[in-house]
């Protein structure tokens, strides 16, 4: 196994963690400052992508597409949070995933009656295709470069947000007292409908860059949805820092696992069951990564005790 | 009295006619995948089978949807045998979905037919004179996909599937074809979407040729990154990415690519040019092997009903393996174990217009059976 070749498994482990990061970043600041967990945020994820690609199929813009994700899973975040997540903040959590399920089938099937069951087409702009030489030998996807650099710099501007801006400050607050900062006046409703569209948006920024290189279809929220929770639980949850770092550590595991632990077995194994075996042990690293790290942080790396 | 004999014996058919249609009615049970990721396989299985019976009074369908999951496509298959009481049950996409609902439905006397889904167990040992394959064994088309990958010298293959029984049958066949050897050989995670993990590894591994089965979804994401990756390998791979619900969502990345198929829309025989004709104008798209194959599932049905009636298990479980039919693969029959006899074409993705379809380029497997067929004990 190379050297070269184990750098770019860990770019790839890298920029998988950060798609995941504008993932749980929304989920995680949802949880920490309503309480509310909420399923639905993969559905979020795939509006962004079919706005994106509804978008880039009107005007051919890539860029325009990835505004129109953002502002497509805002808005569908303004909305819903008015229409019904704010009835559920009072709510147990037994509720609060019921209706959120709920959501997840009404959002799924919504967006199949509007675009059909066969997945939309859209892609990555000219200028970004292909590869880009990094280090001697090293060629690496320019596309998966700029979706690290997107993530590193949405995880900078939530830094300053949450921690240089007034709204940071009533987040902030928000995470620790709710009561108080409603008594001190402060518009509670509107506080937790900017987080929800704030939290949407950014699933759906990561929808329309990743339906880019894989598929726009229905349902592709969920499965990145369970990775996202896995992530919030690994770094504490309401923690953007404990996002981001276990966006990381999820990403990179979960890629140089399933790579080399079929090569690591191969040692003392035949390869066709070594293949097999190390593929599925791969595929669970990631939850006995959180198991392990719940075993010595009951309450995540970064979450309040 | 030439009047009266008329008339009598037009009673006399009409009184046969009708008591014909009563034992003959057929009772459908359809469990598919028409919601969630891979809906779009299942409908289009869907829309071909109610094309194949349209009008036919004689068959009623109840359609159900499994939601791609095992435990729900068992309990609708409950359902349906126990309460719905239904003679046949089909539909069903998945491997993983059939292994778990097959068995048990063809133990409780009832047909199953299966238009996709053909996991190499229910080919060989777990065989059962009740259940029919209309599609494929899961093999075969991997087999033509090697015996391709030799015709066109490749030497030394890399090679990934999901990890699911489809998966390691799609592996296996390959593998009995193909006649070089391995650069690498991967199991991905099914449902997964990402591959940059598994492309880094063929662009180091010194391949000189890439063959995958990613089914749905998953074959989209395959081939965008592939080809954005700047690797400038040859790819092989079944219909399965290539059909016609997805060429559309890869888009140019999948120009020239060969894929192996039973069924393209460009075969010419009567059967296929009305079905490629009657799909288009009910439905307003273009079929893909999935509605070809439940439009077989449909005909192969429609004409054992004409033999016999399904009650009389014996005389219909013949009828259905007589398969006549006429099939829009043309040729078709099926062997000792219920499978298909048919061939496997070698097909090239072009652009027809703006349109991206597929053409034939070469009969890759004539006449093709499957491996199995020695280990079913029938």
């Amino acid at each position: 196994m190379s050297s070269i070749l184990f750098f770019e498994q860990l770019l790839n482990g890298i920029q998988f963690g950060t798609m995941l990061f504008l993932m749980s970043a929304g989920l995680t600041l949802i949880f920490g400052v309503m309480g509310l967990i909420n399923l639905a945020h993969g559905s979020f994820y795939m509006i962004g992508a079919f706005s994106a690609a509804l978008i880039a199929s009107l005007t051919g813009s890539f860029w325009l597409a990835l505004l129109a994700s953002l502002s497509g899973a805002a808005i569908a975040g303004v909305l819903i949070e008015i229409i019904i997540i704010r009835r559920l903040y009072r709510r147990d959590h037994l509720d609060q995933v019921l209706a959120t399920f709920a959501l997840i089938l009404l959002l799924s099937e919504g967006v199949r009656w509007c675009f059909g069951a066969f997945p939309l087409y859209l892609d990555i702009p000219e200028n970004l295709n292909g590869t880009l030489p990094i280090l001697d030998d090293i060629i690496y996807s320019k596309y998966r470069l700029f979706i690290i650099f997107m993530g590193l710099l949405i995880a900078a501007g939530l830094y300053i947000l949450i921690s240089k801006t007034r709204l940071g400050v009533r987040i902030r607050a928000g995470q620790n007292d709710r009561q108080m900062i409603s008594a001190l006046g402060i518009d509670i409703s509107k506080l937790y409908t900017i987080v929800f569209a704030l939290g949407a948006s950014l699933a759906g920024l990561a929808g329309a860059m990743i339906g880019a290189i894989q598929s726009v279809e229905v349902g592709m929220g969920e499965p990145i949805l369970i990775l996202a929770f896995v992530v919030i639980v690994i770094g504490g949850i309401g923690s953007i820092k404990g996002a981001l770092i276990g966006s990381i550590l999820v990403g990179v595991t979960d890629t140089i696992g399933r790579i080399f632990l079929p090569e690591l077995l191969k040692i003392f194994m035949e390869p066709a069951s070594a293949t097999s075996v190390g593929s599925s042990i791969g595929s669970m690293l990631i939850y006995i990564l959180m198991a392990l790290i719940l075993i010595i942080k009951p309450s995540g790396l970064f979450g309040k005790t | 009295m030439k009047k009266f004999t008329t008339t009598l014996a037009a009673l006399l058919i009409m009184g046969s006619a009708s008591s014909f249609a009563d034992g003959h009615k057929v009772k459908v049970g359809m469990i598919t995948t028409l919601s969630g990721g891979g809906s779009g396989l299942g409908i289009d299985v869907r829309d071909g089978f109610m094309l194949a019976v349209k009008g036919n009074k004689n068959i009623s369908v109840i359609t159900k949807d499994d939601q791609r999951k095992p435990d729900i496509a068992v309990q609708l298959a409950d359902k349906m045998i126990q309460s719905d009481k239904v003679d046949v049950l089909t539909g069903i996409i998945w491997s993983n979905l059939a292994m778990a609902v097959v068995p048990a439905t063809v133990n409780q006397g009832k047909f199953y037919l299966s238009p996709n889904a053909g996991p190499s167990k229910l080919a060989g040992k777990g065989c059962h004179k009740n259940y029919f394959n209309v599609a494929w064994q899961n093999d075969n088309l991997h087999e033509a996909a090697g015996g391709y990958a030799n015709s066109a010298g490749f030497k030394n293959s890399f090679i990934l599937a999901p990890n699911y029984p489809a998966g390691k049958d799609a592996l296996t066949g390959y593998k009995r074809y193909f006649k070089g050897s391995l650069a690498g050989e991967i199991y991905t995670k099914l449902g997964q979407k990402d591959y940059a993990a598994e492309i880094a590894q063929i662009r180091a591994s010194g391949a000189d040729s890439v063959f995958f089965f990613l089914p749905g979804g998953m074959g989209i994401g395959f081939m965008k990154q592939f080809s954005q990756s700047g690797i400038k390998l040859p790819v092989v791979g079944p219909a399965f990415s290539f059909d016609q619900g997805i060429l559309k969502a890869v888009g140019d990345a999948a120009l020239g690519v060969k894929n192996t198929s039973q069924w393209s829309k460009d075969i010419d025989n009567n059967a296929n040019k009305k079905f490629v004709k009657d799909f288009q104008s009910e439905y307003g798209r273009l079929p893909s092997l999935y509605a070809s194959q439940g439009y077989d599932t449909g005909k192969l049905l429609i004409s054992a009903m004409s033999k016999a009636k399904v009650k009389d298990k014996d005389k219909f479980r013949d009828a259905l393996r007589k398969a006549d039919f006429s099939s829009t693969r043309g040729k078709f029959s099926f062997d000792k174990n219920h499978h298909p006899i048919q061939d496997i074409y070698v097909r090239e993705v072009i652009k027809e217009g703006k349109i991206l379809t597929n053409k034939i380029i070469s009969v890759g497997l004539k006449d093709h059976s499957n491996a199995y067929v020695s280990e079913c004990k029938m």
